[in-house]
């Protein structure tokens, strides 16, 4: 293998492995505040079609990506209002937005199919990208570098943070969290805002990035590996980098199988890999039973109504 | 004058079966204005989905040609969410059990016989129940979480549609078609009513949710189902096995399914095509739940989705609707349910006005049951 080669492949992996990152990130937060949102998948969506939208209308793609956390997080506002201020089911709700995002995307992007706009850009100057070594360093999109941050951020905050040592109390042990005087539903609301912005992020990659267009059900299902991710990974920011990563392998080898026409193995088998894979890492992970169980966050998916 | 939500002191019975009616007339009303401000004609929208089909009685076997089989996967799913066993792959169990009953048309178009149709039932069937049983499996030998694996699994059954209609089950006389051959005579569900499209499943959807009722209603199963969804601590206390209640959900969901997929297939398509999928198993989630996870309420709440899917059809060259305005629609349906929900346990009263005599209703594992299953 040539060191162009490898370097392309290597790029290629992070290249697919951002979105799922950033959007497991999100999702990560938003668990270890004791709340499932398994709207991932309509919330990324949402923030596909609004980054290409926006993208488009202005000819800054940047803009694009903006627009897509707030839509994104817009969006996550109507789960939050009806799970935390309604205590309505959390798994009933987020597949209700899940469906929302994915008929509302198609709706607003009807018009949108087909047509190019500007993509984001690099984020250091192209002259300091030439050598494949620089490449690896230099010549990523700026989201890659916001994922490696956020990770580092979400990291900090959670372990060392006292904010983030509440949102983990708010999640352990919601009704002790009240009772010291923590706001659990309002952090809880917060948690949701932040995993909704960083999944419509993770959408304006695939409309801006990765592919970089717009068409109905454009992230086909990787919303739900990122929640898959989050219980590989444990609830641990580092272990999701390292999910992150191997999915985006497994995804970079798809691609890469199907563009080079290999014919021992049917395109419906490879499009099918990460979906399988994502089913064998959670039988792996889950079958060492008591630590898969203990990791998860006491309160996950329970609703908290103040008594008092 | 400002209303709070004050605790009830037991469950309104009364609500649980307003919640869907109230649903529904905030989607109509919110669905006119949303669309409306999207742009479309919002009320003309409203009512070209919701009430044209019901003013014509030419739609009205088209309705019960689509209720049918959410009928079928809802009754199945119903079972796993009222005992919080979450089967989201229904639309995989439906593909899977056509396909496998598709194989059997296959093999058999060259015979005849009154048996040829009930082994693709049974075919279908089974396929649905196996394809389901690997997160059943997965779930009570791993510990690995159901929605996921499930889920997961919907993606893998229409790659699997795909790839056998491009290559191996292509009719070879179909000019290239990714499609099977049409299925004979002895492979179509027969009309119960001659001379409209209403076919044998129908009926049968209906029998099946009467059936449903009766077992969950009756029997010592339909016992420990409600049992394990809505007290788990009570039904380990009491010798229930959780992983018998994982068992059942997702073989009765994935063997309804696999049935209605069958269903289709030998009915409305009489084929296997690549765009058999048209989403009944995540729509049939709403149904269950809008029918209150009961089989009876289910029928009704079937046919309200129905309407989304004959009139979404029919909205489309009225109003110019878009597609993917018919999901708009039932993911509303389904938000306005979930939040009016909270009317079964609270009341809207006043602020300032006395409190409910009783212990207020703090979150117990029986509030991670789905709010509002009716019993």
């Amino acid at each position: 293998m040539t060191p162009e080669l490898a370097v392309s492949i290597l790029m290629a992996v992070v290249a697919t492995s951002t979105p799922l990152l950033i959007a497991a990130l999100g999702e990560l937060v938003v668990e270890k505040a004791g709340v499932l949102n398994l709207g991932v998948e309509g919330m990324m969506l949402i923030g596909a079609v609004t980054a290409f939208i926006v993208a488009s209308a202005t000819g800054v793609p940047s803009l694009g990506v903006l627009a897509a956390a707030l839509a994104a997080a817009l969006s996550s506002m109507v789960f939050g209002y009806l799970t935390l201020t309604l205590t309505a089911n959390q798994v009933a709700t987020g597949l209700a937005l899940t469906i929302f995002g994915t008929g509302v995307s198609a709706l607003l992007g009807a018009s949108f199919v087909g047509i190019t706009t500007g993509t984001l850009g690099l984020v250091f100057p192209a002259n300091l990208a030439t050598d494949p070594i620089l490449r690896i360093l230099f010549g990523h999109s700026p989201l890659v570098y916001f994922s490696l941050l956020m990770t580092l951020g979400v990291w900090w905050f959670l372990s060392k943070s006292r904010a983030g040592l509440i949102l983990r109390a708010v999640g352990e042990s919601d009704s002790s969290a009240h009772s010291i005087g923590y706001r659990v539903i309002g952090v809880r609301y917060l948690a949701v805002l932040f995993g909704g912005a960083m999944a419509g992020i993770a959408g304006s990659y695939y409309s801006l990035v990765l592919t970089p267009m717009w068409a109905e059900r454009l992230t086909a299902g990787r919303g739900w590996i990122a929640i898959a991710l989050v219980v590989f990974a444990a609830w641990r920011p580092g272990r999701l980098l390292l999910g992150a990563y191997l999915f985006g392998a497994v995804i970079t080898f798809e691609l890469q199988a199907k563009a080079a026409g290999w014919s021992f193995l049917a395109p419906e088998v490879l499009t099918s890999l990460p979906y399988l894979a994502t089913i064998l890492v959670l039988a792996l992970i889950s079958s060492r039973r008591a630590s898969a169980r203990l990791a998860a966050p006491a309160c996950l998916a329970k609703p908290f109504r103040a008594s008092a | 004058m400002a209303l709070v939500l004050q605790p009830r002191r037991e469950p309104s019975k009364a609500m649980v079966w307003a919640a869907p009616v109230i649903a529904v007339l905030a989607t109509l009303i919110v669905g006119a204005l949303l669309f409306t401000a999207l742009g479309y004609d919002g009320f003309g929208a409203v009512n070209a989905i919701f009430i044209q089909p019901l003013l014509n009685s030419n739609r009205w076997q088209d309705l019960l040609v689509k209720a049918a089989p959410l009928t079928l996967i809802a009754t199945g799913l119903a079972v796993g969410f009222r005992a919080n066993v979450w089967n989201i792959g229904a639309e995989g169990q439906y593909v899977f059990g056509a396909l496998a009953a598709t194989g059997i048309a296959l093999l058999t178009l060259d015979m005849q016989g009154l048996w040829i149709l009930p082994a693709m039932v049974v075919a279908g069937v089974l396929g649905g129940m196996v394809y389901a049983s690997v997160p059943a499996f997965l779930r009570v030998r791993l510990g690995v979480n159901e929605i996921l694996s499930s889920l997961m699994l919907n993606y893998v059954a229409v790659q699997l549609l795909f790839y056998l209609m491009r290559g191996p089950w292509r009719d070879p006389m179909g000019f290239g078609f990714p499609q099977t051959a049409m299925f004979s005579l002895d492979q179509t569900l027969p009309r119960v009513i001659p001379g409209t499209l209403i076919h044998l499943g129908v009926p049968v959807a209906l029998a099946a949710a009467l059936t449903m009722w009766f077992l969950m209603a009756r029997t010592l199963a339909g016992f420990q189902v409600r049992v394990v969804g809505a007290a788990p601590q009570a039904a380990r206390f009491a010798g229930f096995r959780e992983t018998r209640v994982v068992w059942m959900s997702f073989l009765i969901g994935g063997g309804l399914a696999g049935m209605a997929g069958t269903f289709e297939v030998s009915g409305p398509f009489g084929q296997m095509v690549p765009t058999f999928p048209v989403g009944y198993g995540f729509t049939a989630i709403i149904v269950a739940f809008l029918g209150r996870l009961h089989p009876l309420g289910i029928v009704a709440a079937a046919l309200v989705l129905a309407l989304t899917y004959v009139g979404g059809e029919s909205a489309q060259t009225t109003v110019g609707l878009p597609a993917a305005a018919v999901g708009v629609f039932q993911a509303m349906l389904l938000f306005f349910l979930l939040g009016s929900d909270i009317l079964v346990r609270y009341r809207l009263v006043r602020k300032g006005a006395p409190p409910a005599r009783a212990l207020p209703v703090t979150a117990s594992p029986a509030t991670r049951a789905v709010p509002g299953a009716a019993e």
